[in-house]
């Protein structure tokens, strides 16, 4: 209820400018095509599920702003992750994404003594800027549209991330994402490159064994099987950092479908390698509104 | 890292958009994407093709984003300019006499969202006429650089 309430005020407080936009140069008359602008992940960033494109994410053009809210949860075998947030997209160049995640231990809190149900909460605030290219209209060019960001990241528990090995309560996240569509083929490719301190997003905190960036990889792809859905896989390399715990990769296949242009639900099947107790596997679903 | 970052994102503000030869107009490239006429034959043929340009026509007087551009404009003339274009495209055998993209759009002042409204009016009437789907796309595809002619602002 709590998260409906916050989510409600995002709502509010995106929608607003929208409806005193008249006398800007910028309108919200939702210009961009159908699911060009991703979804958000669960960081915020519009992408994939787990993993940056190069879009901006909303459906505001150049000339435009867009905004837009989502819930995601993952419910995974010992664990249940919570991500609310939203982002606005302005002139089709700029991101500014706000992400706030809840990861709920439920029965190993209870056998680490931190209480069934113990949650480790984190905020992601991100900003993205479109550096080159365009991923959607120019498809006599296999130049992909490149964009560049940076997601600060803060732990809200960090006394236990500490106490588990991370060196610090709050990280910033530097990727590169380049993004293409393949329309005649109706295929969708996106590469990442991140530098970060994360472990598990950030959710066990930053640093470890070292203090270093990691630099890892992260890359989708999506089928359009018809407008409103596309179907596709990604992978995301993640930091092994931390001695009390082997960190994998995480992968996930999805369904992303847009009923209409203001709704899209994204349905996953996530793997997110092993997190602290065993490998996490599970449902994802997102629900993201917007314009 | 971050100074970098940040320099990245200043160029990116004032980067221009990645754009062809401006030398060129995109009617007098645009390309031939099929090798045999299967894919005119997906859009109906000739009799298809002018009952999607009439059904694209219709939509795009009814769409407010697009309404004011077609409104007080040749509109048999240019029917008959996409069916040309479009059939030129789809390897069904025509010849475009029309004007190139650059020229016939240059007073017009249509921005993206503007263009990707009639894309999505174009999808729409593709749509009405049972196009398949990827086939759509393939004709989408051949169709959207020519943003870089019909975009101005």
């Amino acid at each position: 209820m709590k998260t409906l309430i916050r989510l409600l005020g995002v709502a509010v407080a995106l929608v607003l400018p929208a409806a005193v936009h008249a006398e800007t140069p910028f309108t919200y008359a939702s210009g961009k095509l159908l699911l060009t602008g991703g979804v958000n992940t669960v960081e915020g960033t519009a992408g994939g599920g787990l993993t940056p494109w190069a879009v901006i994410g909303s459906y505001g053009e150049k000339g435009q702003f867009g905004a837009n809210v989502y819930a995601t949860d993952v419910n995974t075998t010992d664990y249940d992750i919570r991500s609310y947030g939203g982002l606005v997209g302005l002139d089709d160049r700029l991101e500014i994404s706000w992400s706030h995640q809840d990861f709920d231990t439920e029965a190993v809190g209870a056998a680490l003594g931190l209480g069934h149900g113990y949650t480790i909460g984190q905020d992601v605030l991100g900003v993205k800027v479109k550096i080159l290219g365009d991923a959607v209209l120019e498809q006599d060019s296999w130049l992909p549209q490149v964009a560049a960001g940076i997601q600060f990241k803060k732990n809200q528990n960090g006394a236990l991330v500490k106490a588990l090995g991370a060196r610090d309560d709050e990280g910033t996240d530097y990727y590169v994402s380049a993004t293409k569509l393949f329309l005649a083929k109706g295929l969708l490719v996106n590469g990442t490159v991140r530098a970060t301190k994360a472990n598990q997003f950030g959710i066990l905190g930053f640093g470890g064994i070292d203090d270093d960036y990691h630099y890892q990889f992260e890359g989708s792809v999506a089928y359009l099987l018809t407008r409103k859905i596309a179907i596709g896989a990604e992978i995301r390399t993640k930091p092994n950092n931390l001695a009390v715990a082997k960190e994998d990769a995480a992968f996930d296949v999805f369904v992303a479908y847009a009923p209409v242009k203001h709704i899209s639900l994204t349905l996953a099947y996530a793997d997110l390698g092993n997190i602290v107790t065993r490998r996490q596997t599970g449902l994802y679903a997102s629900l993201q509104v917007g314009f | 890292m971050k100074i970098a970052l940040i320099a990245l994102a200043l160029a990116a503000v004032s980067a221009p958009a990645l754009a062809a030869d401006p030398a060129k107009d995109s009617a007098a490239i645009a390309p031939v994407i099929a090798a045999d006429d299967s894919l005119y034959q997906a859009f109906g043929g000739h009799d298809g093709l002018v009952r999607l340009v009439d059904d694209f026509m219709v939509i795009l007087l009814d769409d407010p984003r697009t309404h004011d551009f077609f409104v007080a404009a040749k509109q048999d003339h240019i029917k008959l300019m996409l069916v040309e274009q479009f059939c030129v495209v789809l390897n069904g055998g025509c010849t475009y006499t029309g004007k190139g993209m650059k020229e016939s759009h240059a007073q017009l002042g249509i921005d993206r969202a503007a263009f990707n409204a009639l894309v999505e009016d174009l999808q729409k009437a593709m749509d009405k006429n049972d196009v398949p789907f990827h086939a759509q796309n393939k004709l989408l595809a051949a169709l959207a650089p020519q943003h870089r002619d019909i975009v101005t602002n």
